[in-house]
């Protein structure tokens, strides 16, 4: 098991190849670009394809095409591109294809900047495209995790007949850690005959396959988004992932960060430990399904005074957290967005600072 | 034990390379490593900086305010750079391109010409494998031995530029203990 120093980008894309998607569709954007650079090379070596389309828009419907066809394929972008992809991502979930996506975010609203943010988080997993659909949701927060999470996310993906969505920052994009590939998390596609527009005389049936996004009668439209409820519902059961961290102590404050954000956290917890204030950290590796039960188990805890959500930025987890913990403690938000990522000092003082109003509320 | 170094100076001096070196050379002796690249607005015609952070367990944090040591290739990277390092680290002041030092007391001040020194050599673009080396023997960061074959498995794949890149090694090396 020989480790080899990669550029997160560049991981993500070996990662796809080693999990067996030979498909690739791609528009570069800053700061993931180095995906589509690297595959450029890469998918020709292993007789896949690398396609750059003329936009988001058309790399989108791109990826519904070669789904819908039963193949195993992946896009890449950054935030104003998911915005382009998010009306192909609600087609193709109602369609019910699967396909991987990974937005390596930046700085938004607009335009925005291009270092890391986490700006996305409603966009992922609240919507971005329109009607009821919703997005298996997977947050790194190392280049090695976000290896395991590319060669899951495909059987993810084949499971439910839905797309699933990596959500990394810039810095997970562009910094290098050593990785090396987990050639077991590597699965045999599904089957797909029952569903897939393969070709009848490829699959040797009698039977066409339509997939389709449009439910002109009513009574069809509603039953179809129960189908799509039940499996979404079937995630939160089956796929709910998330690490815990110094849980195990007398922690006053509970702390739920993802990705970036969570490893700084996890430096300024080491941090206050030595200083002699406890603090715990539910780390959601998935944002949909949210670890919803954890957090409000972990925020019961008698020693635990505050809740903070910790993100970059303006508060979008936080809503989750709240809705986890359903007003147990108090819920705070601290954030920063724009490029600007909080350093372990920020994130001490912060934590000091809510002991602290904890503690005069008491009195 | 953490510790980090941030190589900065200006695009097109091999700063990034250098940082990717010595990050290679840390997880052959099995650290943790992180290698972060400035890839901002800065980076296109003005300082180009890279942090490179070894432990020996998992690295928390990739951002750091206050690194160990600091490589300065160039003057704008000392003025910005220096005032951060941790007291007692080593900051490598490119004396050829740089006419100032750091200000600082605190810090094992480590100037030589490594600009002047590739030049002698027979070619500027060594100066990044001179510091690099020059610098793992002052703050001995990482073993320069494995630092050694890290640069020729490196250079590996430009053949013509290993015996460039091997005397540099060298050469730093020499400039590390002639200081002491």
């Amino acid at each position: 098991m020989s480790k080899v120093l990669m550029k997160g980008n560049e991981a993500i894309g070996e990662a796809a190849i080693r999990a067996g998607c030979l498909n690739y569709f791609a528009y570069p954007i800053t700061p993931q670009s180095e995906v589509a650079e690297y595959l450029s090379h890469r998918m020709p070596e292993v007789n896949g394809v690398f396609l750059q389309g003329e936009s988001e828009v058309a790399v989108g419907y791109m990826i519904f095409g070669a789904a819908a066809c039963g193949a195993r394929v992946m896009t890449t972008s950054s935030s104003p591109g998911i915005s382009l992809m998010s009306e192909a991502l609600s087609y193709i979930a109602c369609a019910q294809c699967p396909a991987v996506f990974v937005n390596i975010m930046r700085g938004g609203p607009g335009l925005g900047g291009i270092l890391p943010s986490q700006g996305d988080y409603f966009q992922a997993t609240k919507g971005g495209g329109h009607g009821d659909y919703r997005l298996l949701v997977l947050a790194p927060a190392s280049v090695q995790e976000a290896v395991e999470m590319v060669m899951m996310a495909f059987p993810l993906a084949e499971k439910y007949r839905n797309p699933v969505m990596i959500m990394g920052d810039g810095l997970i994009g562009q910094m290098m850690e050593p990785v090396f590939f987990p050639d077991h998390l590597k699965t045999e596609q599904l089957n797909t005959d029952s569903w897939a527009t393969s070709g009848m005389k490829i699959r040797g049936s009698n039977t066409r396959n339509l997939v389709k996004s449009l439910y002109l009668d009513p009574i069809q439209l509603n039953n179809h988004n129960l189908h799509l409820k039940a499996k979404y519902d079937r995630m939160k059961v089956e796929e709910i992932r998330f690490e815990p961290y110094n849980i195990e102590s007398d922690y006053k404050v509970l702390i739920v960060s993802y990705g970036t954000m969570s490893r700084v956290c996890r430096t300024a917890i080491d941090n206050l430990k030595a200083e002699g204030l406890e603090v715990g950290m539910i780390r959601p590796q998935t944002l949909f399904p949210f670890p919803e039960a954890t957090i409000r188990d972990a925020a019961s805890k008698e020693s635990c005074q505050t809740v903070i959500s910790i993100e970059m930025s303006m508060g979008q987890m936080v809503e989750d957290v709240e809705r986890s913990v359903r007003g147990r403690k108090p819920v705070e938000w601290y954030g920063k967005c724009g490029g600007e990522v909080p350093t372990p000092e920020e994130i001490m003082e912060v934590v000091h600072s809510f002991v602290k109003s904890a503690r005069k509320e008491q009195n | 034990m953490q510790s980090e170094v941030m190589f900065a100076g200006f695009g097109g001096q091999g700063i990034l390379l250098s940082a990717k070196i010595l990050a290679h050379a840390a997880m052959e002796q099995g650290y943790e490593v992180v290698w972060i690249p400035s890839y901002g607005p800065e980076m296109r015609g003005g300082t180009a900086y890279c942090m490179v952070v070894i432990s020996d367990r998992p690295i928390g944090s990739p951002i750091i305010r206050n690194p160990a040591h600091l490589v300065a290739m160039n003057r704008p990277s000392l003025e910005k750079f220096a005032p951060a390092v941790k007291p007692g680290g080593v900051i490598l002041i490119n004396s050829s391109l740089i006419s100032v030092g750091s200000g600082r007391t605190d810090v094992d001040e480590f100037i030589i010409p490594v600009n002047d020194m590739a030049i002698a050599l027979g070619s500027v673009k060594s100066a990044n494998i001179v510091a690099l080396s020059a610098f793992v023997a002052r703050s001995h960061m990482v073993d320069i031995h494995v630092l050694r074959e890290c640069v020729k498995e490196e250079f590996s794949k430009k053949p013509k530029l290993l015996p460039l890149n091997m005397s540099a090694v060298d050469e730093g090396l020499k400039a590390a203990e002639n200081k002491n």
